[in-house]
């Protein structure tokens, strides 16, 4: 008999349906994997088989849980089965934790509510559990406020609160998405090995996270399900055509190369740039310790890093956004400094930026026209008004968008549309480099691949030189000619792509590398080979700052920060390139 | 299906707003207009007819006062000064205070302490103090009350605007014009002041009845409008010592004032959504 057994599930908002009969079942123990892009109604369903969903939702059809339908059962039964029974842990831990609690009491409380065991052992099971899911002194935790934990412990905190009460069913709602790739395998193994008999009902988009942890899965596209199967016959034979497309568009390290374009002539370059943020009441820190880094033209270079690792404040420093502490950026062989505002005009043209959140980077309350003109209204003011118009539209053409856009307010795209008008609006005034921030990591598949083929036109057809700060190496792999990896505000390693893949020199490399999950059940991928996250850059570790999470380290590593020098193809700071 | 698309259309598409744009419209005229159409005026008194209701054949619509005096004449003459005030109020602390808060939240550092201090300063002078002073240095005008109102009013507004244009200064799609290169004036211009909009209506909702009772308050001390003149607060604070005899007095213009009050909030609301560009479908 299936644990969980959902028929003719509907979800309608004021007449629309969000999820349309859908229909799929769980067996005890078993791992489901459910993949949809956004807006198909993935969490809308998660939602429903907790009885979480709005008033506003009109919901039929029916979620049996053991035998028990769970769709208009009243709160009182719905909440004797939650956390007992079925639980769920959510996208963002710093949203689902209660702020001014400490974890413990948090989880605590679960226990007491639910009357889990003996209730002077209540304590006890909570550290136990914290323990379970692997944080490293549950004692200490158990005091500690959400904030005070990462975004990888918080998250363990949170797999502890819905494992604690020992659910039939556990529903993970994108559970990694917001997590950088290492941690995000740490979690995965967790949820693998934590879990017991728990089945598991692993929402996510990507498609690299099923392959390796779910017996089947489950495709679901504007709220209907197209395919369902076990992993491994579904990626071997997709029946569905836009489940073979979702498969296609997944990016993956054995891919072919990107092809190298470009020239060697120097565009943009970076010599020993630091970055100094100062706090009043924690000091100083130094995000970005010296680094190089030169860009050719018609080149697309990645830095690649985990979070905290500066690959976005040096970026920043370089187009101006904040202040170089020293080091010197040089564009088109003309030193240039200072704050974007005193730059010359002609350089703020020259050097644009795109982001990761396509819609929070569109001012909410212009419309497409006026967003992509602006920049034309501001660096070429004696343009006629039907002249800039032409622009726009030609420039729209060029991202692949209709002038029907032009009159549409942000909030009227889709995240693929509006990344899109981003470019356009930076692509308008012709610059040499572009800046893609995570231009591409908030995107579907799908859309990510059309958003990437849409700048390689732009590098191959008008010699765009792109720097690319992304933490997903799966892109980075069909898309940049060179690779920048940085660790804790330091290069770690660079080197042109066929040497990055091929033979990665450094351990930290390596390790990103292994955690990438593939979508190929055959080898997953996605392996933590390295422990915890990234250190605080308010107190960096002695010597190589890799070190304490370096499965090789030795006594050097400890004692003396590694330069960069040539190892092969590659540029590497490490003490034991040579030996690993 | 046609839609009514940019902020006109959503102006005219938003039945509250036309609804009551159009009765502050007519209770406006009536304010204004009124008094001339009566028989009556302001100041006459009538011993004969004192505290007498309201009838129509009378030509009091609204009665008689504890003088004689035609209320009908007096309330319009109370609304055309409350409204007065509401629109003073809401001007200064929307030109000043509005202005004021983004430059100073946009700028950061010495200038917004520097800014941020001096409202601090006028914030600590007693409000009643502030009054007199003006009273000293001027003499006892009509207008101080306006100019007193106001010089408190945009202290709020720019408090509120300020934190709210350091917020939206971090967004990213300011970060995204300044490296375009748009210049400072142009962010705070397009990009900061109309996503103000939202907040800056709400507080101005709140300022205007605030405005409006200072302004009674005032009044009650002898500090504002003088009889004969009047307005809206102190014909009710007068009703209210009639109230047993002439309930008239009390009703008809505290009925108004908090008509007046409800249609500036329905307004201010509906407004939020019209003058939101996410609000469109």
């Amino acid at each position: 008999m299936s644990l969980l057994l959902v028929e003719h599930l509907s979800i309608r908002y004021a007449g629309a349906h969000r999820v349309r009969d859908l229909s799929f079942s769980v067996a005890p123990g078993e791992a489901v994997g459910l993949v949809g892009e956004s807006g198909s109604g993935k969490t809308q369903t998660a939602l429903a088989l907790l009885g979480l969903l709005p008033a506003s939702a009109a919901v039929t059809g029916s979620v049996r849980l053991e035998g028990k339908e769970l769709l208009g059962a009243g709160e009182g039964v719905l909440d004797a089965l939650r956390a007992r029974r079925i639980a769920m842990v959510f996208q963002d831990p710093m949203q689902a934790l209660n702020p001014y609690l400490r974890v413990g009491p948090q989880l605590l409380h679960i226990v007491r509510r639910h009357r889990i065991g003996e209730p002077g052992d209540a304590v006890e099971r909570v550290r136990d559990m914290l323990g379970r899911v692997g944080l490293p002194d549950p004692g200490r935790q158990y005091r500690a406020y959400p904030h005070e934990l990462s975004g990888g412990m918080r998250q363990r905190v949170m797999i502890a609160a819905a494992l604690i009460a020992e659910p039939a069913l556990l529903v993970a709602d994108e559970p990694t998405t917001a997590l950088d790739v290492t941690v995000q395998a740490q979690i995965l193994e967790l949820l693998a090995s934590v879990r017991g008999d728990t089945a598991l009902l692993l929402i996510t988009h990507d498609l690299g996270v099923i392959a390796g942890r779910c017996e089947r899965m489950l495709v679901i596209r504007s709220g209907e399900l197209v395919e369902s199967g076990a992993t491994r016959d579904v990626f071997a034979a997709p029946r569905n055509e836009y489940t073979a497309r979702l498969i296609a568009a997944a990016p993956r390290l054995d891919a072919a190369a990107a092809p190298a374009t470009g020239t060697h002539d120097e565009v943009l370059s970076v010599v020993g740039a630091r970055v100094r943020y100062s706090s009043r009441r924690q000091g100083g820190l130094e995000a970005v310790r010296g680094v190089d880094l030169s860009v050719g033209s018609g080149e697309a270079v990645a830095v690649v890093g985990e979070s905290g690792s500066g690959k976005s404040s040096l970026v920043r420093a370089v187009l101006g956004l904040v202040p170089l502490a020293s080091g010197r950026v040089i564009f088109c062989g003309e030193e240039i400094a200072g704050a974007v505002q005193t730059r010359a005009r002609r350089l703020r043209r020259d050097l644009q930026l795109v982001f990761q959140d396509p819609v929070g980077s569109l001012d909410p309350q212009m419309r497409v026209a006026t967003l992509v003109g602006e920049p034309l209204t501001v660096h070429e003011p004696a343009m006629s008004a039907a002249a800039r118009r032409d622009a726009v539209e030609r420039t729209l053409a060029r991202v692949g968008l209709g002038a029907h856009y032009l009159h549409r307010f942000p909030h009227q795209l889709s995240g693929g549309e509006a990344q899109r008008v981003a470019i356009a609006r930076a692509l308008i005034v012709g610059p040499r480099v572009l800046v893609c921030d995570e231009a591409v990591s908030a995107l579907d598949g799908t859309i990510r691949a059309q958003i990437l083929s849409l700048l390689r036109d732009e590098q191959r057809e008008h010699g765009l030189s792109i720097v690319f700060i992304t933490h997903d190496l799966a892109v980075v792999r069909g898309f940049c000619q060179r690779v920048l990896v940085m660790y804790l505000g330091a290069l770690a390693e660079l080197a042109d792509n066929s040497a990055l893949f091929g033979a990665p020199r450094h351990p930290y490399t390596r390790a990103l590398l292994d955690a990438v999950p593939v979508p190929d059940p055959a080898a997953p991928g996605g392996r933590a080979t390295i422990r915890g996250e990234v250190a605080s850059a308010l107190t960096p570790p002695t010597g190589c700052a890799f070190h304490p999470r370096c499965p090789h380290a030795r006594e050097v590593c400890r004692a003396e920060v590694p330069t960069p020098r040539q190892v092969g193809d590659s540029r590497v700071a490490c003490h034991l390139a040579e030996d690993i | 299906m046609s839609r009514r698309t940019g902020l006109r259309g959503r102006l005219a598409g938003n039945r509250t707003v036309v609804f009551c744009l159009a009765v502050l419209g007519l209770v406006a005229a009536v304010a204004v207009f009124g008094p001339w159409l009566s028989r009556n005026d302001y100041l006459s008194t009538n011993f004969d007819l004192v505290l007498d209701g309201p009838t129509w054949a009378g030509g009091h619509i609204f009665g008689t006062d504890q003088l004689g005096r035609d209320l009908f004449v007096r309330t319009m003459l109370g609304i055309r000064v409350t409204i007065a005030v509401a629109l003073v109020a809401s001007a200064v602390s929307l030109v000043i205070g509005v202005f004021y808060g983004m430059v100073a939240g946009y700028a950061r550092g010495w200038l917004d302490a520097v800014m941020m201090r001096f409202v601090d300063t006028l914030y600590a002078m007693p409000f009643i103090f502030l009054v007199i002073l003006l009273m000293v240095a001027f003499g006892r005008n009509f207008l101080l009350i306006f100019v007193a109102i106001g010089a408190i009013n945009w202290l709020d507004m720019a408090r509120i605007v300020r934190g709210q244009t350091l917020s939206l200064r971090e967004k990213e799609f300011v970060e995204a014009a300044r490296v375009t290169g748009v210049p400072a004036p142009r962010i705070m211009l397009r990009h900061i002041a109309p996503n103000l909009i939202g907040v800056v209506v709400v507080y101005l909702t709140l300022t205007i009845p605030q405005a409006i009772l200072v302004e009674s308050f005032l009044s009650f001390l002898g500090l504002g409008v003088q009889e004969p003149q009047t307005s809206l607060g102190a014909l009710v604070h007068d009703g209210v010592n009639q109230m047993e005899g002439a309930p008239h007095l009390l009703l008809i213009p505290a009925v108004l004032l908090a008509a007046i009050l409800l249609l500036f909030n329905f307004l201010g609301d509906a407004l939020r959504d019209v003058f939101d560009a996410r609000q469109e479908p």
